[in-house]
């Protein structure tokens, strides 16, 4: 059974000076808009989530919405295992594949073969079960030749291609989407809106980012709003699109 | 207290174990690291065996002669100590920035962190695989072939590895938090390489107070259990003792600082 369950879970990122320049990325892309306090031993931290409890089960088609750093990437760390809570628990059973960066992994002087190959390890596709589908990720790909080529060489939405294929290749129990990934030209997007739509049908637990009202109607049926880290609003899909979107 | 200490352990020990079963992420990325390095060149990654030849006979001829000793002596000498130092101390070095290096894979994949430290260690196993490939050329071009101690190299280059694995996880864990250790510990394996017999021999060392510079410098331990029985000997039982004590003390801690501070690494990135 695929569940999630999250109890009164806060995270704090701690700021320390003599690495502020890298965690400043950090802030400026996870944590805009989390709130930033001092700690009882005058570190600087930012509050990127504050006392939030949710709790997944299988079949649950979960949505979320927020403005920039509202927490949502900070929540989908957590949901995905990457983030232990810094207060409260959280209690992740299943298999967790979050497609959020894509090209993670990929090797540019590397073939396009070689990269299906290192693309799913990282997916967490066994070597052997990679070895029966290879050749299906590489037909899906369209690359033909090219696969034998660096990765480098690809175009642009060649490349997306590849890391496409693979990426969604597995079939996760929960599945983390930060926004809809389509790409490529025309034809390949109605491959790749088919293929993804498969996948978030058939994994047990959805949890999809988005900006996007349609989208999210479509594919959830409960949706989380989040503020300031905080939980805003958590109910039926309609519901809270009508009262973040509004009408 | 013993309870929040059993449980720190067992969360070293979960990820480690976990990283049993993730072990073919570990071994993947280490040869990719290796690929990457030297893709595009003709020879590959045996420029790592040609570049260390270069070095080895360049010191080799350099200090053998300013030391006044026989080349086919001191050429060996410097060969097995230069491998297998560029070994343990890339290792430390590179242990330092294994998290830091990995950081987009970890904020995005949950896969155990000790794949990553282990991600090192292998990189630089295969380097030492390609480096060790000069030494039976030495040794023949030198004429001195090693007799059947060798075999109690392989044991030596173990513990050495396990010496090297707890030193790096800690090193890890510590560098993600205190970026500036990392060049701390690139000054201090500088000195350490001066410190330890590697460029000069022990025997050089004027008997007395100066010994101590041996006897306490756990690395040089660990070099003699390679060095030793690739020249015919035995380590001898301090180096055993030494390196064994080392791996045992050396890894309580580090499960303990790697348990406490494991959940902490995502933070620190």
């Amino acid at each position: 059974m695929a569940s999630i369950r999250l109890s009164n879970v806060s995270v704090e990122f701690p700021v320390f000076n003599a690495v502020t320049r890298s965690l400043k990325n950090r802030l400026l892309s996870a944590a805009t808009g989390g709130i930033i306090d001092r700690r009882w031993d005058g570190h600087v931290i930012v509050r990127g989530l504050q006392d939030v409890t949710l709790s997944l089960g299988e079949g649950e088609r979960l949505g979320l919405v927020g403005h920039n750093g509202a927490g949502k990437t900070t929540l989908l760390r957590v949901l995905s295992g990457i983030y232990y809570p810094t207060q409260g628990t959280s209690q992740i059973d299943g298999e967790c594949v979050s497609l959020i960066n894509m090209s993670l992994g990929i090797d540019p002087e590397a073939t396009g073969r070689e990269n299906i190959k290192l693309r799913a390890a990282i997916m967490g596709i066994p070597a052997q079960e990679l070895s029966e589908r290879i050749d299906e990720i590489a037909e899906f790909s369209g690359l033909g030749d090219f696969l034998d080529m660096p990765f480098r060489t690809y175009s642009s939405g060649m490349q997306l291609r590849l890391a496409f294929s693979t990426s969604t290749a597995i079939r996760p129990e929960i599945l983390v989407l930060d926004e809809w990934l389509s790409t490529g030209d025309e034809s390949f997007k109605d491959k790749s809106n088919r293929r993804l739509q498969e996948i978030v049908n058939s994994t047990k637990i959805l949890i999809l980012a988005s900006h996007s009202k349609d989208l999210l109607l479509a594919n959830c049926s409960r949706i989380v709003w989040m503020e300031h880290g905080r939980v805003r609003m958590d109910g039926p899909a309609a519901e809270v699109a009508l009262a973040y979107f509004g009408g | 207290m013993s309870d929040q200490a059993a449980s720190t352990f067992d969360r070293a020990l979960a990820d480690i174990r976990a990283t049993a079963r993730a072990h073919h992420l570990a071994t993947m990325f280490g040869w990719q690291d290796i690929a990457h390095r030297y893709r595009r060149s003709r020879v590959g990654a045996f420029w790592v065996t040609l570049n260390m030849s270069v070095t080895i006979g360049a010191l080799g001829l350099i200090f053998g002669t300013l030391f006044r000793v026989p080349i086919t002596q001191f050429l060996p000498y410097i060969c097995i100590s230069l491998i297998f130092w560029t070994f343990i101390s890339s290792c430390i070095n590179e242990g330092c920035t294994s998290f830091t290096d990995s950081e987009g894979m970890i904020l995005q994949v949950r896969i155990p962190l000790f794949v990553h430290v282990l991600r090192t260690i292998y990189r630089n196993g295969i380097v030492l695989a390609h480096n060790l490939l000069i030494l039976p050329l030495v040794l023949l071009a030198v004429g001195r072939l090693p007799d059947w101690h060798a075999v109690f190299a392989i044991p030596g280059v173990l513990l050495m590895a396990i010496n090297a694995l707890w030193m790096m996880l800690i090193l890890s864990v510590v560098c993600v938090r205190y970026r500036d250790l990392t060049h701390i510990v690139q000054n201090f394996l500088q000195v350490t390489f001066y410190l330890t017999p590697l460029m000069w021999m022990p025997q050089t060392l004027p008997e007395g107070p100066y010994r101590f510079i041996l006897d306490f410098n756990p690395l040089y331990h660990l070099m003699m259990l390679v060095r030793a029985p690739l020249f015919g000997d035995f380590p001898t039982s301090a180096n055993w003792m030494v390196s064994i004590l080392l791996a045992v003390a050396g890894w309580t801690i580090a499960l303990h600082v790697y348990g406490r501070y494991r959940h902490r690494i995502p933070y620190w990135l």
